[in-house]
């Protein structure tokens, strides 16, 4: 029958202008991107922003309107679902409540038409592999969330597919569960050492488990890349807001010269920034840094003042986020900075209201849209 | 977990479709079997019951009516499963215009329902001077006064009973589990025998035994459309009471089929029940 095993497959997928159109509306419009043979890649997003409509239309569930899907070099776009050879893990389980967790993960062994003696073996590696191993018998009714999140896991790889699809498998778990469990689907991928195309709205958790991740916003790629990158390089307003928190402050581009820009703020102050394209002065830009790039205090004499962005503020909110605390400072004219320090020698601020901020210029990014 | 007061208050509601039920219903039965069997002391009741339902016109009957039921409910379930599938996976303009058309006949009569079949398959009806309109033959068939039209018209009358309690359960079963069967590399087939048909198996079950239910004690259309020798239980129990005046072999016959639905509804809760325990 069909290749079980699927030998030989790598995993590789690239998505070549896929479009997806509901009457008008262009749900998903034109993304391309290269999934690597054993990336871990996840598409972030806000609901709406056709990340999901992507993954669906990678699993076959959805039809492209346009462009072209290729796994391992051979356009899918045609082949029906089930002859995909995708892992699956939704995102209620969809685990069968008929059947036990034996039978559920048998499913796709049985469906293959995969000899008995092998199916018992392969799901019995399968529940040592999420550490089911003595829930065999049981019903999803009988699971907590967490454990019928590992029966769709182990559902999803008992197949040895090269490439898995998860659709924000872990939105029902609380916190804490999902802290676990985005390790624990980290170390089986790489374990396995299979692609997997991951949809999830959480930030955090994209940035914890991806290799890359690739930002969407109506129906686009924002911006593709690791972690790290895009957190401390973000290529978009859309995307510095969407991971992790963000300054972003309006101006006037006044000029740049040697790759760094001078800004013109409401108030007359002028922050600089390291500008990545070619933004044309005159313009209206935002400079944009991470909260806990910025120091409260003043600065000693012996910093090099050339580096260095400074602002005068009065702190107007302080919130205690247990590891850090997050001031919220006027810098006058309306506009707001967020300062969140390490929490380890008490609060630095004291109660002092009118404080200096100040942060590299090598923090500071100029962003145009 | 009610507390008591609760529960009693919820008891009351139901003390007048009870004494309703107990004044038309249970006292009037009780009544006339009591009236009707016990006149001549109960060994000859067990006596003369007993070969009252051995003889051949009882026996014929009873195998009619089985029979009949039996492929009255097949017919209905083919028919319905489909529709009720439809139904279930359908929103807006369509499922509304389905239903509609499955619920108008179900609040309509049975006898005009029955009378509108007739005027359909009568020697002189629409489908006979259809088909010899566009000369497809010559002589008017006979449809009507056969057991197939028996059946059809069963058929058409008992469809939204079966349809209805498969739409229940249909509408119960997360459409996610079909995809997922089919993203886990099943195919149509193979995920519908899998995972729809055994998820909607209860649905089947209890719609099969209230159409078979209601089958045993049809009495106007298998009357009004059959021939003389569909004779269905409830036809014979009628013709004791209106034309024989045996109200002896009415009565028994009353009873055995007020026995047969008793144990065939105590199996269809144990099936609603384990729906129930299956959690779905």
């Amino acid at each position: 029958m069909k290749n079980v095993a699927s030998e030989g497959a790598r995993g590789e997928i690239e998505l070549q202008g896929v479009t997806k159109l509901y009457g008008e509306d262009r749900v998903v419009d034109s993304v391309s991107a290269t999934i690597g043979a054993g990336e871990f890649f996840s598409l972030l997003g806000p609901s709406g922003s056709g990340k999901t409509t992507t993954l669906m239309m990678i699993a076959g569930f959805a039809e492209v309107n346009g462009g072209s899907i290729l796994v391992d070099g051979a356009n899918i776009v045609n082949v029906p679902v089930q002859r995909r050879n995708f892992g699956m893990v939704f995102q209620n389980y969809a685990i069968f409540p008929h059947l036990n967790v034996f039978e559920n993960i048998a499913f796709p062994l049985r469906a293959r038409g995969m000899a008995g003696s092998e199916i018992s073996e392969r799901v019995k590696w399968a529940l040592e592999l999420v550490r089911l191993d003595s829930f065999a018998e049981r019903f999803s009714r009988q699971l907590s969330g967490g454990q019928q999140q590992r029966v769709a896991i182990a559902r999803a790889i008992v197949f040895h597919p090269s490439v898995v699809l998860m659709d924000e498998p872990l939105g029902a778990l609380d916190k804490n569960l999902r802290y676990e469990m985005q390790v624990e689907i980290k170390e089986i991928q790489r374990r396995l050492g299979m692609t997997v195309v991951y949809v999830t709205h959480d930030q955090e958790e994209a940035m914890n488990m991806s290799d890359r991740i690739a930002i969407m916003n109506s129906g686009r790629i924002e911006q593709v890349g690791p972690p790290t990158g895009i957190y401390e390089r973000p290529s978009s307003i859309f995307a510095a807001r969407f991971l992790g928190e963000a300054n972003l402050i309006e101006g006037l581009l006044e000029s740049v010269v040697g790759g760094i820009a001078s800004v013109r703020i409401d108030g007359g102050a002028v922050l600089r920034a390291e500008t990545s394209g070619q933004p044309r002065p005159g313009g209206t830009v935002s400079v944009f840094f991470r909260p806990e790039r910025v120091s409260i205090g003043d600065s000693r004499a012996g910093d090099q003042v050339s580096s260095m962005n400074r602002l005068q503020g009065k702190v107007v909110q302080t919130s205690f986020l247990g590891n850090i605390l997050r001031y919220s400072v006027d810098i006058g004219n309306g506009h707001r900075v967020l300062v969140d320090l390490q929490n380890s020698r008490g609060d630095p601020v004291q109660g002092a209201s009118e404080v200096a901020l100040s942060w590299r210029v090598s923090d500071s990014l100029v962003l145009d849209r | 977990m009610y507390g008591s007061g609760r529960l009693s208050s919820g008891a009351l509601l139901l003390v007048p479709a009870v004494l309703l039920l107990a004044l038309l219903f249970i006292v009037p039965l009780v009544w006339f079997f009591v009236q009707t069997l016990l006149e001549d002391g109960l060994m000859s009741l067990f006596e003369r019951g007993y070969l009252l339902l051995t003889s051949r016109a009882v026996v014929s009957a009873i195998m009619t009516t089985n029979w009949i039921s039996l492929q009255v409910t097949l017919s209905v379930l083919i028919i319905s499963y489909p529709i009720a599938y439809y139904l279930a996976t359908r929103s807006g303009l369509r499922f509304v215009l389905v239903l509609f058309c499955i619920i108008v006949p179900y609040f309509t009569s049975v006898i005009v329902r029955t009378y509108s079949w007739m005027v359909l398959l009568g020697r002189n009806g629409l489908i006979n001077q259809g088909l010899m309109y566009f000369g497809v033959i010559d002589e008017p068939l006979s449809m009507l006064y056969t057991k197939g039209a028996v059946l059809v018209g069963m058929v058409y009358v008992l469809l939204p009973y079966m349809i209805l309690t498969l739409f229940a359960t249909m509408k119960s079963i997360d459409p996610v589990l079909m995809r997922a069967a089919r993203g886990m590399g099943a195919g149509p087939v193979y995920a519908f025998r899998r995972i729809y048909l055994p998820l909607s198996i209860h649905g089947v079950l209890s719609g099969s035994l209230i159409v078979f239910i209601l089958a045993i004690g049809f009495f106007i259309t298998p009357a009004l459309m059959g021939g003389p020798s569909d004779v269905m239980i409830a036809m014979l129990i009628e013709r004791s009471v209106e034309i024989m005046f045996d109200w002896f072999s009415a009565a028994v016959m009353s009873i055995f089929l007020l026995l047969v639905t008793l144990v065939l509804y105590a199996i269809y809760y144990r099936v609603t029940d384990i729906k129930r325990m299956m959690g779905a």
